[in-house]
């Protein structure tokens, strides 16, 4: 298991590679369709809201307010990453990213500005609300609650051993290509293609 | 109607916090099994490790197992003279309550304004399925289906040319492992199939989803269908895809196949694709409203 603490630098993104098991503790940023198509048309982020070298998660979470008044996530699984491909590789290089984290993978583009940029992506458990919410620790702060609602909006979350896969590293290799290549073979002798 | 119902809309919120917070024994079971079969210390493993941790925190903290608890699907058999209207009334209710105590995601969009309505109720949601019965019994399921699942569904009209998939059960076993293939990595696998052979366009879908009512560990009364069940099962894990597309030796935990009577111009096979995180629950009604016994 591998220990990756803020700041994420390009230098300890690139020593990344396909399969590596990797715990994160920093600040995420919670990001979905909304949030990527904004960011894509030039929408403006609030001054506050700096991305460069920071980590955006493909997550829309079940947040309530708690007897304070206070944020608590009580659910924050990833979502499916490949609805953000038009838009991830720009963003990527726009705002400095070093890291998605997601579900099912992304596409070639995504994949390119991980390798030209630094980057790479970052596959969580889906579905596992739970035990990820378990290792989110404090909102720090929300952003465009009103424009695009709870699930879309962009949380900021302070995370601890926050439990992902590499699956697309930053040397141009991504585990989804290579378990579809084999699956494909399979079914291509289970069905006489 | 001699049923007083009292206790109904607090059966009906247990319902869906249950089903939203807790994975019925027979799912619980094939996660367990499938651990033991993948390879020790696999990517595969630890993730199937993180879903079973995951369940059980979930149940610890009465809370959403997935942060998309879907939409919320209803089945209920009841006999002939139930109010159809109250009852889904309380049921919309017990959504709406559901969704403000948070086991429930605010899930409902409306698709021309992008609106969410933040109760989980509106035009189509929740879905009602009435089916009357000649006994006095109400029995209620409910299934929460999240959409990066309902995204993996598919209908396909065979023949189908590029697959030589002709309007046999041979065709349907090579549309079904299809249907898998294209499900990799997206659908927060392991998952279950449920499938229709034939119906039309709708009842296709309404069929196939109906299939995942069915327990996991029984066996189809029809021969020809059951045999099909195992054959994908057993196919569609040499695929390899594994949990989270990560690769491994479970892809699906189980096939279920309906069929029903067609056009002799359709052939349609309807897949819905449930991912681990199937959350269905039922209760059985007492005469007051209290849950008699539950069903999962
Ligand atoms: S596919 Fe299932 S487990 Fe995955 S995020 Fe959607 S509802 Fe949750």
């Amino acid at each position: 298991m591998i220990q990756l603490e803020a700041p994420f630098t390009e230098e300890k993104i690139r020593a990344l590679k396909l399969g590596d098991e990797v715990e994160i503790t920093g600040i995420i940023f919670t990001g979905r369709d909304a949030a990527h198509k904004y960011i894509h048309e030039g929408g403006e982020l609030p001054p506050d809201m700096d991305l460069k070298d920071k980590i955006i998660y493909h997550c829309g979470p079940v947040v309530i307010k708690d007897e304070n008044g206070d944020w608590k996530v009580v659910a924050a699984g990833p979502t499916t990453s490949i609805r953000e491909e038009p838009y991830q590789g720009d963003i990527i290089k726009q705002l400095g990213l070093r890291a998605v984290i997601g579900k099912g993978g992304m596409g070639e583009k995504t994949l390119a500005a991980c390798k030209e940029f630094g980057c790479v992506y970052f596959h969580a458990i889906g579905g596992a609300a739970q035990v990820l919410a378990s290792n989110i620790k404090r909102v720090r702060g929300v952003h465009f609650m009103e424009k695009f609602g709870s699930p879309e909006a962009m949380w900021e979350l302070e995370v601890v051993k926050f439990p992902v896969v590499v699956t697309m590293d930053s040397h141009g290799n991504s585990l989804h290509k290579e378990i579809l290549e084999k699956s494909t073979a399979v079914f291509n002798r289970l069905v006489n293609k | 109607m001699g049923m007083l119902l009292c206790n109904l809309d607090s059966s009906l919120l247990e319902l869906v916090r249950r089903t939203s917070t807790e994975l019925p024994a027979d799912v619980r079971n094939v996660i367990h099994q499938a651990i033991q079969r993948e390879q020790q210390d696999s990517i595969a493993q630890n993730a199937l490790n993180i879903i079973e941790r995951n369940i059980q925190l979930a149940q610890e903290r009465s809370l959403p197992l997935c942060q998309d608890t879907g939409s919320c699907l209803f089945y209920i058999d009841c006999p002939v003279g139930l109010d159809q209207m109250m009852f889904a009334e309380k049921a919309r209710e017990a959504v709406k309550e559901a969704t403000r105590r948070g086991y429930l995601r605010q899930n409902s969009v409306d698709s021309l304004t992008g609106k969410n309505s933040g109760t989980n109720i509106g035009i189509g949601m929740p879905v009602f399925h009435f089916h009357q019965h000649n006994s006095p019994e109400i029995k209620v399921r409910m299934m929460l289906k999240g959409g990066g699942s309902e995204n993996m569904g598919q209908q396909y009209s065979l023949p189908m040319v590029s697959l030589k998939a002709n309007r046999d059960l041979e065709g349907c076993r090579k549309v079904i492992l299809d249907a898998v293939l294209n499900a990799q990595g997206k659908g927060c696998g392991p998952g279950i199939l449920g499938v229709c052979i034939g119906g039309d366009r709708a009842t296709g879908f309404e069929h196939s989803k109906e299939q995942l009512l069915r327990k996991l560990d029984d066996t189809n009364p029809i021969p020809e269908l059951a045999e099909l069940e195992s054959t994908i099962l057993k196919q569609a894990n040499e695929l390899g895809i594994g949990p989270m597309g990560f690769g491994g030796k479970t892809t699906l935990f189980g096939v279920k196949i309906g069929a029903m009577n067609r056009l002799p111009a359709c052939y349609f096979v309807s897949v819905s694709y449930m991912c681990w995180a199937f959350r269905r629950q039922g209760i059985q009604l007492s005469e007051d409203g209290s849950v008699q016994n539950w069903l999962y």
